[in-house]
């Protein structure tokens, strides 16, 4: 799960770990408000969850709560679009005003969990305010890493080296190890799966501050965090993501005409794939899990079809412990309670394939039954044409 | 000779009194699995699909001799589930369980290590090795016995490769459902590893999927170690960058982990690249020589 700028300074300032001064605002007046009670310069941020931020134009600094008031007004409401948007871009519902400060130097600092090493890591660079994967694809030496041993955690010896690796002025290099020692318990005890400082900025007097921070929960650990959920922002998901969550339904939207409904994850991205591969293109990923009963199917297949693009649905299921016979029967219910104007083509796999292709036809509803994967990509594909 | 699982394997099931638990644990004993334990604190003396239940891992390996284990415990109990078999002595550990935060299975991948145990998942299928024994919750039926081993990060996307191999008469060696997560136990290369050192094993199904780099560090391992033909495809050529697609390790990150460089490490590895899902029965036959 992905939360706002504002929202992630607020979590790891309760860890110890510095931040800039500043509050979220939702309004000009509230903006200008901050900005004067900050006094001096500030800088107004455009919280939305994509990065890329201040090519899109939603960052803006500014010397007086006047001109506050003004970036405010001018950001709030935008749509705005950053590589990470896409081109539709994304509307700013609120700003983060923050005080300006004189930087000496902008440093990256990241946590996450290397899936090569089973561990987790932190990275260090020299080259911050820039993308980290640009700095690991031209220059790998300019990261510096430090692996975590489960067993005793991040040690403060570990963030020492870091420290002096990033060559920092001899006052700065313990406040540097604290602020990672500290950045390293909010992302244990939070159980986030990113948490990225970029840039960490090193100040004219000599201080460290999380100038931007980006974190990410584990989405497997938010039962132990009960109060996240209120961190959730629906206006930054897709609508039909939102309900289908709600069913315990993995749903993603695409851009293609041929709606999908598979059980198992590997098995709907493949199912994506041969789509695409006899000339289609996919409407959506969609994972109905083991069961597939006829409540499933039916809140799966009002999901599908509230999306207006698509021309045709595929229903690929291999019943393996669950009988095919049963995912029949429940998909003909499901499509008596759901109206289907648009063809539906039926591959059903496994356990009593046979019966449940029988059912199927036999059904006064009007599927296309295919054998294979193959054929039922090719039926689809032509049906959506 | 197969990998991992046989007909001497002795398994005890961690959750067996759940509802997913008993009715696997019944499935695997039908299919000929030797259940021989289940564990379930506070259910000892009990007996569940005919096993007797023990309180703790630790008493049923010591009064059944249990070697390896199943487990089908809640996510919020699962890394440590995957701990006490380890600390029991189990040398395999199969954990079906998805869900489990990836801290935990940072810290439970560690400890099985440090304890020289194996663990396969979690958010797995589990290992079936045909005729002889089914450690998992895959449809036995649709397999048979043979000398492809299989290894994927999927669940029922191979059971469809598995269909159209034993639909051309191809039979499986093991198949190795390695799961879906980030944070996982066995990769691919330790699985190809023991495929190749099986003799019972003459050709290899790799099917991995987008996110991550296990498939290439595979392709490096094959090329300088494997010399049995590998058959591979890749799922999520057409997934959006950025989207979990399901599996929690299914996500193509900062534009690595995509299909397209896994299919093209794996091309120049000498692997047999399926574009097509429905084509990996049909690879190996050809392959194989049996078309």
């Amino acid at each position: 799960m992905k939360i706002h700028e504002y929202q992630a300074k607020e979590i790891l300032s309760r860890y110890g770990v510095p931040v800039p001064r500043g509050k979220v605002a939702a309004g000009v007046d509230e903006a200008e408000a901050i900005a004067r009670e900050l006094g001096g310069a500030c800088v107004v941020k455009a919280q939305i969850h994509a990065g890329g931020r201040g090519k899109g134009g939603g960052v803006k600094l500014v010397k007086s709560p006047q001109e506050a008031r003004g970036a405010a007004q001018a950001i709030l409401g935008m749509q705005l679009v950053t590589p990470q948007t896409g081109p539709a871009g994304q509307k700013v519902k609120r700003v983060l005003v923050e005080q300006g400060m004189a930087i000496a130097r902008e440093l990256y600092l990241g946590m996450l969990v290397d899936r090569a090493r089973n561990a987790l890591v932190v990275m260090a660079s020299e080259a911050g305010g820039m993308e980290i994967e640009e700095v690991a694809a031209a220059t790998p030496e300019k990261i510096l890493k430090e692996y975590v041993d489960p067993a005793v955690g991040l040690r403060p010896f570990q963030t020492m080296r870091l420290a002096y690796g990033l060559h920092l002025p001899a006052e700065s290099v313990r406040k540097a190890s604290s602020f990672m020692l500290q950045l390293y318990r909010a992302f244990v005890d939070m159980d986030l799966s990113l948490a990225e400082i970029n840039p960490l900025v090193l100040t004219k007097d000599g201080n460290l501050l999380a100038l931007d921070a980006k974190v990410n929960f584990d989405d497997n650990a938010l039962f132990r965090h009960p109060e996240t959920k209120e961190l959730r922002d629906l206006d930054e998901e897709d609508p039909r993501e939102i309900e289908a969550s709600k069913y315990g339904l993995s749903y993603i939207k695409l851009d293609g005409t041929v709606g999908c409904m598979v059980n198992g994850a590997g098995l709907a991205m493949a199912t994506m794939d041969i789509i695409k591969h006899f000339g289609a293109e996919p409407a959506n990923f969609l994972d109905v899990g083991g069961g597939a009963s006829s409540e499933t199917v039916a809140n799966a297949f009002r999901i599908i079809i509230s999306d207006e693009r698509v021309k045709a649905v595929l229903i690929n299921i291999f019943g393996g412990i669950v009988r095919c016979d049963r995912v029949a029967q429940g998909i003909i219910e499901a499509l008596q309670k759901v109206q289907v104007e648009v063809p539906v083509v039926v591959r059903l796999e496994g356990t009593n394939a046979t019966e449940a292709a029988k059912l199927l036809q036999e059904s006064p509803l009007n599927f296309r039954v295919a054998t294979g994967l193959s054929d039922a990509a090719q039926k689809v594909v032509a049906a959506s044409a | 000779m197969s990998i991992l699982v046989d007909a001497t394997t002795k398994v005890v099931v961690q959750g067996i009194t759940g509802r997913e638990g008993s009715f696997h644990a019944g499935q695997c004993k039908e299919y000929g699995t030797r259940i021989v334990a289940g564990v379930s604190p506070g259910k000892r003396g009990t007996l569940e699909q005919g096993v007797p239940v023990f309180n703790t891992v630790r008493d049923a390996v010591t009064e059944t001799g249990a070697n390896t284990s199943l487990i089908f415990v809640p996510p919020a109990f699962a890394a440590d589930a995957i701990m006490e078999a380890a600390d029991a002595g189990v040398a395999l550990i199969v954990c079906i369980t998805e869900g489990i935060p990836t801290i935990d299975m940072v810290k439970a991948a560690e400890y099985v290590k440090r304890r020289r145990a194996r663990l396969v998942g979690p958010n797995c299928p589990g290992v079936i090795t045909p005729g002889a024994a089914k450690v998992g919750i895959m449809p036995g039926f649709i397999h048979r016995p043979g000398d492809v081993g299989i290894v994927s990060r999927s669940g029922t996307l191979t059971y469809e490769a598995v269909k159209q191999l034993s639909e051309r008469g191809i039979g499986q060696s093991t198949c190795v459902g390695i799961g879906g997560d980030p944070i996982i136990g066995s990769t691919f290369r330790d699985i190809i590893a023991l495929f190749q050192q099986d003799a019972a094993t003459a050709a290899i199904v790799m099917i991995g999927e987008i996110g991550g780099s296990a498939e290439e560090e595979a392709a490096a391992f094959v090329k300088e170690h494997v010399t049995k033909p590998v058959v591979s495809f890749i799922a999520g050529q057409t997934a959006p960058p950025g989207r979990r697609m399901g599996h929690a390790g299914a996500i193509i990150s900062g534009g690595k982990g995509t299909a397209a460089e896994k299919m093209a490490a794996l091309k120049a590895a000498g692997i047999h690249v399926c574009p097509s899902p429905a084509e990996i029965g049909r690879t190996m036959a050809t392959v194989l020589g049996r078309a």
